[in-house]
């Protein structure tokens, strides 16, 4: 099977990749690059543990091609600390209790942040709309969605 | 179109950890030359919080801060047998497992700070804060830092202890049942409010009000952190989930997400918790298990909300607008019960 | 919003500690914000493998013929494992604790007993060569006639899903294919009950739908082992059971669990593992073998689907007398863990309520369904769904308020459980009253100020006459279901079915040891047939 090369900025950081054809953004990310945060949930785009951000928008890993991300810019939860301080995000849903198993904290944290991003003060119903492609089976989502207000108002922890 | 609210109830009990027992855990605890405690198990963390409820149950039996522990789990050539984690065990079983192989270590630890202090062990008290004394003498105080360098390097100790917890398995009588099932039971009651739509038989849940008893909330945190994603699953359990919507005949199952329903974050409604603490004489600090017995009162008391809504009794779950809507035409329209 | 009641049960608790009830963060919690805990597909391991199977499209059909040749020269793969290969194709999980008879295979050889077992295992050298390989396998079926239905399963001449249990029930101490409950004269009470009220309740199969789904990496060590990273809910459960299918030693497996992506009782089965490492020992390279979501929802083991007939007398002022419960535990093609279950459920009857006369029969049945397994709330949550909608039923019957209801009927400390077991520590009073308070939910005085510690005891610590089987048990009758809340209450007194029995004075029960007895040599008269 002949491969294609591929670059395209990691976390900021500028990476080259040869892929199959067809191979796609999350299997790319975590077998070639070597980053495990994005989680393979269900690889039909139905449950958002994959989401990471392409130029700042929020996408699912699994249903994109890696080859269309060649030259753009991705973001995944192994960027979003800030140094070696956590990103006010991250701090809120440790406040607030907001993981359980955690497999569903990656994809939630970027599409939370994808929410922030654009709009830095959302109304709990736009905190809902922006986890809805995102299913967490442990917390009833009350404390996700707590901590993304909380985070969005500043009231985090140091 | 009209939309009606209704209350209803349920109240459950539930057993803790395997039924009939026989279900042993063990545990290893051990401290490094720093006075740092590990816990080693092979029980599995699955998000329901064993590493933390059991440092937790560890550092307090030591008497050392919680930073002082760390619990490692899951692997088997460390961490001795475990059954697993189900049937509501992990704590009770588990963490009465560590407190026992705590409560070695500490009478290690003790005998070697007694060594030191040149005092009898039986008059030494922890303070929790990584410190051993003399009861009634604070001065006369050693750190479980410098305790662990002398049993180490000096007394040559090992600040250690093996634990396990098992249930002995009880017998069942073939004619009668008779047997013993568990050692305790956790207790819940919950309200749950709903509101029907009588022209699409959609059901909205808006709000539940419960009162969990739970032997002892080890962490409140972690217990709220089961409560409230437990009821939530109660809530998808009775209103959504099924793989097999025309049971028992096996077709259209689901394939993914989208066609296997569960309540989304805009579905969610508030929820009032009360939690009560009657010890188990047998749990760890009293603790029994919250796990898995949270989801269960939902279920009745949706449906029996239903009732109080509209007049319908469903007993197939899960309650679809499908059967809701049938069951209103069938009785020739919605009837209100008396209002609760 | 939580709120702990410290007031209730105070005297029986010392609140002066220092680590137990303080909220302290979770050890996981920074792995879980920062990605960096670990679960078991986060391990990549050079010149991984990747392992699928075929899945059977008949739900009961003999397999006449299974042709690999086109499979085998598909691109990449590494090796076909066929039944025939596993070491040792029949296994039980709870045979680990000498629980019931071996029935399943890894790998169906000659018969397929639900829609989506496992056929053969394909290991190539990526998961889309794989799928590849499987397109090509070509499987010849003779499709066999199916049951679905509990009860039907259990009618003479259904098709048998299961040659292990030809009867497609689990039996149990050797005689019974049911586990039964005897507490009282449930039959004479219901005669003289005020109102009896029968209902059938179906709670269906649920997915545990954890967000990760099950699946092992399995790899050969350096030192004779192999590594197995597993998403296993119970570690040992799962060394066991691999080491007894591959007829190897247990200390040749070092398995690591991850943090789990959820369980919710669905990671227990150890499905992937044995294949997974069986791929490893075939292959010498690591295999992984970790299940799709479709996989996960259609062929995963969900929570099975119960089906329960309670039939209740209660008195005029709300006393449930008797309470008689037959309950099926659709237990899919093979046993898993349901037998386990329907035993639990009988010993939960009949609810957390003092009933002085309870009756019950819970069937651990096989159909041509995918097999189910453990769930939150195992044995339990099926049946608290039909005995509370029940009780709001019995409520409603007799113009109690629903809450004052369950007070009156709830259990207390020193009452006798139907299991025959005192009850002690009870607190499900206190719970109705607090909920009831904070729904604002108003009950009378008299039920605010009951107890679990008061009011127990006594005559209702006492185990009733229990009559001998052979008066008391008809032959499976057909039960019939009334209607309730749609007609007036006095309608719903039913007459008795039969005249009540002679007054027998049956013999009292024999002494038996309160204690439960020790150690693993009592398993085999515990449980209903010992492995062999």
């Amino acid at each position: 099977m002949s491969k294609i090369p591929l670059q395209f900025r990691h976390n900021g950081r500028d990476v080259a990749i040869f892929v199959d054809g067809g191979t796609n953004l999350l299997v790319a990310l975590r077998e070639l690059i070597g980053d495990m945060t994005p989680k393979f949930g269900c690889g039909q785009g139905g449950c958002g543990t994959c989401s990471v951000l392409i130029d700042g928008e929020l996408h699912l890993s699994c249903l994109t091609l890696a080859e269309t991300v060649a030259g753009r810019s991705i973001e995944t939860l192994d960027g979003m600390k800030q140094g070696p301080n956590l990103h006010p995000l991250q701090r809120a849903f440790a406040d607030h209790f907001a993981a359980q198993c955690g497999y569903c904290t990656p994809g939630m944290l970027m599409a939370a942040k994808a929410l922030l991003d654009r709009n830095p003060s959302p109304s709990r119903d736009e905190v809902i709309e922006a986890i809805s492609g995102n299913i967490c089976r442990c917390t009833g989502y009350e404390p996700i969605i707590n901590a993304i207000l909380a985070a969005a108002s500043g009231r985090v922890s140091a | 179109m009209t939309r009606h609210r209704g209350r209803g109830m349920a109240s459950i009990n539930y057993p803790i950890g395997m039924n009939l027992g026989g279900d042993p855990s063990q545990a290893l605890v051990h401290s490094n030359p720093s006075g740092k405690f590990t816990v080693a198990l092979s029980s599995i963390d699955l998000g329901q919080g064993m590493k933390s409820v059991t440092r937790q149950i560890c550092a307090e039996t030591l008497g050392v801060p919680v930073e002082d522990v760390y619990v490692d789990t899951a692997d088997s050539d460390t961490g001795p047998h475990c059954m697993g984690s189900f049937a509501s065990r992990g704590t009770h079983r588990v963490g009465n497992a560590v407190m026992a192989a705590a409560r070695e270590a500490r009478g290690v630890m003790m005998e070697a700070a007694a060594e030191e202090l040149e005092v009898n062990a039986a008059d030494l008290e922890t303070d929790g804060r990584g410190n051993i004394h003399v009861k009634g003498a604070p001065h006369r105080s050693i750190s479980t830092k410098d305790v662990a360098i002398a049993a180490q390097f000096k007394q040559g100790k090992t600040i250690s202890g093996r634990g396990i917890f098992l249930v002995p398995l009880s017998n069942v009588d073939p004619e009668t049942g008779e047997m013993s099932p568990a050692t305790c039971y956790a207790h819940a009651c919950l309200v749950a409010e709903v509101e029907v739509d009588d022209e699409t038989g959609d059901v909205a849940m808006v709000r539940m009000d419960s009162a969990y008893e739970l032997g002892r909330a080890l962490n409140p945190r972690l217990v709220e952190q089961q409560l409230v994603g437990g009821a939530w699953m109660g809530v998808s359990h009775a209103l959504y989930e099924t793989p097999e919507p025309y049971y028992p005949d096996p077709v259209h199952g689901p394939r993914d997400f989208v066609e296997y329903l569960m309540p989304g974050p805009g579905d969610i409604c508030p929820h009032d918790i009360a939690v009560l603490e009657r010890p188990a004489p047998d749990g760890p600090f009293g603790a029994k298990g919250p796990g898995e017995m949270c989801a269960n009162p939902v279920l009745p008391a949706v449906a029996n909300a239903i009732f109080n809504a509209v007049g319908v009794r469903i007993d197939d779950l899960p309650i679809t607008p499908e059967k809701v809507l049938r069951a209103i035409k069938a009785q020739g329209g919605a009837r209100p019960q008396a209002r609760r | 919003m939580l709120e702990l009641r410290k007031d209730i049960f105070a005297d029986e608790r010392d609140d002066n500690l220092k680590e137990i009830g303080k909220g302290t963060q979770r050890q996981d919690m920074l792995g879980h914000v920062t990605g960096t805990s670990n679960y078991f597909n986060d391990h990549k391991l050079q010149g991984m493998l990747h392992l699928k199977v075929v899945r059977s499209t008949q739900a009961h059909a003999r397999i006449r013929r299974i042709d690999t040749t086109e499979a085998e020269r598909s691109a990449g793969v590494r090796r076909i494992i066929r039944g025939t290969d596993v070491p040792v194709n029949l296994n039980t999980l709870l045979s680990l604790i000498n629980f019931g008879k071996d029935d399943e295979p890894s790998l169906a050889v000659d018969k397929v007993r639900y829609k989506g077992e496992p056929i053969l295992a394909i290991v190539a050298d990526s998961e889309r060569e794989a799928f590849e390989a499987i397109a090509k396998v070509k499987v010849d079926y003779e499709p066999l006639p199916a049951v679905f239905d509990v009860e039907d399963a259990l009618k003479p001449g259904a098709p048998v899903v299961n040659e292990t249990y030809p009867k497609n029930a689990f039996i149990y101490h050797d005689v019974y294919d049911h586990q039964r409950l005897r507490f009282g004269d449930a039959d004479a009470a219901l005669a003289s009950a005020d109102h009896v009220l029968e209902q059938r309740y179906q709670m269906s199969p649920i997915e545990h739908a954890p967000t990760e789904t099950n699946g092992a990496i399995a790899a050969p060590d350096t030192n004779g082992r192999y590594v197995v990273y597993t998403s296993t809910q119970a570690l040992f459960f799962s060394v066991d059971t691999c080491a007894k299918i591959l007829d190897v030693p247990s200390n040749t497996f070092h398995f690591i669990g991850g943090t789990v992506g959820g369980g919710f009782g669905g990671k227990v089965d150890t499905l992937t593992e044995p294949l997974a490492i069986l791929g490893a020992m075939l292959t010498g390279r690591p295999v992984r073998y970790v299940f799709g979501r479709e996989e996960e929802m259609q062929y995963g083991p969900p929570r099975g689907a119960e089906r329960i007939y309670i039939k209740d007398g209660v008195m005029r002022d709300g006393r449930i007398v008797a309470r008689k419960i037959r309950a099926y535990f659709d237990s899919g093609a093979y046993t898993r863990l349901s037998s386990y279950a329907a035993v639990k459920c009988a010993a939960h009857l009949p609810g957390p309520y003092t009933i002085p006369n309870v009756y019950g029969d819970v069937y651990c049945v096989f159909t041509n369904r995918t097999p189910a397994t453990a769930m939150r709330g195992f044995g339990v949550t099926a049946m608290d769904f039909a005995i509370e909608c029940q009780m709001d039923k019995l409520a409603n019957l007799v113009g109690m308020d629903p809450m004052e209801f369950r007070i009156l009927n709830a259990y207390r400390d020193g009452d006798m459980k139907a299991h025959r077991r005192e009850a002690k520590n009870t607190a499900l009073i206190e719970c109705v009253q607090v909920a009831a308070e904070k729904a604002k939910w108003p009950i009378r005085d008299e039920f605010r100020r009951a107890s679990s510690r008061k009011d127990g005891g006594g005559s209702r610590a006492a185990i009733p006459p229990t009559p001998t089987e052979s008066r008391a048990r008809p032959a499976a009758p057909a039960q019939q279901r009334t209607s309730y809340d749609r007609a007036p209450v006095t309608a719903t007194r039913e007459p008795p079915r039969e005249p009540p029995p002679p007054p027998t004075t049956p013999p009292p029960p024999p002494p038996r040891p309160s204690a439960p007895s020790h150690g693993a040599t009592r398993f085999s008269s515990v449980f209903g047939t010992r492995r062999r």
